[in-house]
């Protein structure tokens, strides 16, 4: 049952992982204030709710904090319990998390780091990227989201597949995500975007161009995901 | 196959796994019977190529011939199928902060504990002190506590568990501190109450066993390393 709600949001604009914790509450049609963090310059209330990690997305629920996207979905799941965003028998939910898994090990950071290399270094990435994409376009199949008929577990944790990596390659000029050989994915990627909780969730694809573009140079410095 | 059916649960598993063990103490609190296949990773069985065709790894759990892999699934699995002896709390802000815990091991306490074990001076040194940091954190969590889960043990104590006897062998080998129990008391009190549960005793490998493959795995790691590295 849902308590009477405080519900707030330690995010940024960027981020593919506060976006995942706004649309999940946004399917289950939760009120909640979105508090954006400045990442070079961290607020008292980030460092404070979340000192180990000191990283959002952190959801601060009548004052408790939780960090970490996926254990924030699970928590959102569990609290509001109207359209769930996992399914209701054991091993149908353990599929559900062995594919976000899946997605957050072996697919995004090898897209990341297949636009930010070179040379070798990128081939190998590529490579690395494309194996699991493929794994992944067998898995999804005809089937519309990877939650079936409504967006789920799955396709919340694939959500940097879809604008951020479109973005990000269009930055790094290269074409991973194809539809010749990711047709499934593609296919996801547009009927996923196009759905109405996502648009009003996601942020200004030319915004998000412009500010990778922008930082470019900084993150081929450091590679690393945290901007 | 025959065996595999008489009973409704099969793990594919190796005997120095410590992800397997998991899956095994889980099994064991749940009194849950189970089937047992030894794997060997260098020979992967067609058994373990069918369950689990995209990691090809173990643990495997086979329940009614549905296989669930990845150790954080199937003890999530296990816990919602057999739900006596619950391993996570019942509220949703406590379940958070069990899995918060055991995302901590994974990207925070496993990796440094990796490079004590298979770097040398300065990156050894550095890899020690980031290991006993987040020792420390975990150190804090078990204020006024037996086990992480509370009174008895939970899904915490069962991630962290096999820390209880490897961090041991990783000292005997490197000759290097993790534990001190002058500094790390709680944790170290934990180590022994988890050891000597009745879910536990038993199920560790051998360490007249274990200690020579860790060992082994250094040499290895240290003679593939670019340059001696000075002591």
């Amino acid at each position: 049952m849902a308590e009477a709600e405080q519900v707030k949001v330690l995010r940024s604009w960027l981020s593919p992982w506060s976006f995942k914790v706004e649309l999940a509450l946004k399917l289950k049609g939760v009120p909640h204030e979105k508090v954006e963090e400045d990442l070079a310059n961290k607020s008292p209330l980030l460092l404070a709710s979340n000192p180990i990690h000191k990283k959002i997305p952190v959801l601060l629920h009548n004052g408790k904090a939780i960090p970490e996207s996926g254990i924030i979905l699970e928590y959102i799941d569990e609290t509001w319990t109207n359209n769930p965003i996992l399914p209701k028998a054991p091993y149908e939910r353990s599929m559900a998390r062995f594919w976000s898994r899946f997605i957050d090990d072996k697919c995004v950071g090898a897209c990341w780091m297949s636009c930010w290399t070179e040379g070798e270094t990128q081939q190998m990435f590529m490579e690395q990227a494309r194996a699991s994409l493929r794994i992944l376009d067998d898995e999804l199949g005809e089937r519309k989201f990877f939650g079936g008929e409504s967006i789920g577990l799955v396709d919340i944790s694939a959500c940097f597949l879809s604008l951020w990596f479109g973005v990000l390659q269009e930055v790094a000029g290269i074409s991973l995500i194809n539809g010749e050989e990711f047709p499934n994915l593609c296919r996801w990627i547009e009927g996923f975007v196009a759905t109405d909780a996502v648009t009003e969730c996601l942020p200004p694809r030319d915004e998000l161009l412009a500010t990778f573009q922008s930082k470019k140079q900084a993150i081929l410095a450091t590679k690393s995901m945290v901007y | 196959m025959a065996e595999e059916e008489e009973k409704e649960v099969t793990l594919l598993g190796t005997w120095s796994s410590p992800f397997v063990l998991r899956v095994k103490w889980a099994l064991r609190i749940k009194g849950v019977e189970y089937n047992y296949v030894e794997e060997d990773l260098r020979n992967k069985s067609p058994l373990l190529l069918q369950h689990n065709p995209v990691h090809k790894k173990v643990p495997v759990l086979v329940h009614k011939g549905r296989a669930i892999a990845e150790s954080s699934v199937i003890l999530h699995y296990i816990d919602e199928v057999w739900p006596l002896r619950p391993l996570l709390p019942h509220h949703p802000y406590e379940k958070a902060m069990a899995r918060f815990w055991c995302k901590f091991e994974a990207d925070k306490l496993s990796p440094p504990l990796w490079r004590v074990l298979t770097t040398r001076a300065e990156e050894q040194r550095e890899a020690q002190a980031s290991s006993i940091e987040s020792l420390g954190l975990l150190e804090n969590e078990l204020e006024g506590k037996k086990f992480f889960g509370g009174q008895t043990i939970g899904l915490v104590d069962v991630w962290l568990g096999a820390l209880a006897y490897i961090i041991p062998i990783y000292e005997e080998i490197t000759g290097l501190k993790l534990v001190d129990q002058s500094k790390l008391p709680r944790l170290c009190g934990w180590m022994e109450e988890f050891l000597s549960s009745p879910a536990v005793e038993g199920t560790l490998p051998p360490k007249d066993m274990l200690l020579p493959r860790y060992a082994a795995m250094r040499e290895a790691f240290l003679a593939k390393a670019k340059g001696p590295a000075q002591q």
